[in-house]
């Protein structure tokens, strides 16, 4: 049995629903909500890059560069204000911080 | 079946297995070490389906930098972690529930799609015509080429994290002696020494 794309497909959409499902099940860590949305950025790189060989076009590859540097940045950004947020109040729980709610 | 397909199957259960791990696992670090793998287990896909440059990325950049800085955040901060999984089995109904409806969606969508006569049916190299490059040496072609733009912002971006990240996490201690370039620099002969007529038999 030749694997297709379609493969590929259900792979990344599994990947994508178990992040969207560690957003709603670790309601109060948000490093594992970080963690979560790395999956759903790699299920979507996981797309782009499947889509590229089986269409034969390298222009998925290039956007899936292009993700892969935006969720590095995302990490990064995410981790320091995580790291200034517990310097501020000692704690990373999700509902401690509205401090901007109105 | 062949050996492809059997790396394929081996690359997806151990991806989707880790991928649970990682939002189910108990300790956070638990959790990014089941996020590297997880990633080492798409690069081994990548490398499946052709795409070798993206894979090798992939491992260096996540594995290398960002799941690392992971497990920095994770153990520099002092989190009492039991704490923060209460409310997990609170959470669970509702998120099984989104989390079922949301799968049963996509797999739908992937399961009745059917692929336009341009989708091969085995991942081929990109681009025929230039069958005798390697995967690098075509996105590389292209990203250089007609993706420069794209690439230059793309570079902007991790610019502006990295100022970012060290803007928000640069802290400067009070009562610590630092050198203070701009005025070592402004100092003058004039400045430097004070001359001090005293008169003799007094003091100043």
């Amino acid at each position: 049995m030749e694997i297709s794309l379609s493969h590929y497909l259900i792979v990344a959409a599994i990947l994508f629903t178990f992040g969207t499902l560690g957003i709603f099940l670790n309601r109060k860590n948000v490093i594992v909500i970080l963690m979560s949305i790395e999956l759903i950025l790699l299920a979507v790189n996981i797309n782009l890059v499947a889509f590229s060989a089986f269409l034969g076009s390298i222009v998925g590859q290039v956007f899936a560069l292009l993700v892969l540097t935006v969720a590095a940045a995302e990490a990064a950004i995410g981790l320091a204000i995580l790291v200034v947020f517990y310097r501020n109040r000692g704690s990373i729980a999700v509902e401690d911080i509205n401090a901007m709610k109105g | 079946m062949s050996v492809a397909a059997a790396f394929f199957y081996l690359f997806a259960c151990v991806l989707v297995a880790s991928a649970f791990m990682v939002i189910a696992s108990r300790n956070p670090i638990h959790s990014v070490l089941f996020l590297i793998l997880c990633f080492v287990n798409a690069a081994g896909l990548f490398i499946l389906i052709g795409a070798e440059f993206l894979a090798l990325i992939l491992v260096v950049v996540y594995v290398g930098a960002v799941a690392v800085l992971f497990l920095f955040v994770v153990m520099m901060l002092d989190v009492d972690f039991v704490e923060l999984r209460q409310g997990f089995l609170q959470y669970l109904p509702i998120g099984a529930l989104v989390g079922m409806i949301f799968l049963a969606e996509l797999v739908l969508v992937a399961g009745t799609w059917v692929a336009g006569p341009t989708v091969a049916s085995v991942p081929q190299i990109a681009q025929a015509g230039t069958a005798a490059l390697t995967n690098t040496q075509m996105l590389g072609r292209v990203l250089y080429t007609e993706y420069v733009y794209f690439f230059e912002a793309a570079g902007m971006v991790l610019l502006v994290a990295m100022i970012g990240a060290i803007v928000l996490t640069l802290r400067h201690k009070p009562n610590v002696k630092r050198q203070n370039i701009s005025d070592q620099v402004a100092r003058t002969a004039k400045t430097a020494i004070d001359v001090v007529k005293v008169k003799p038999g007094q003091g100043i």
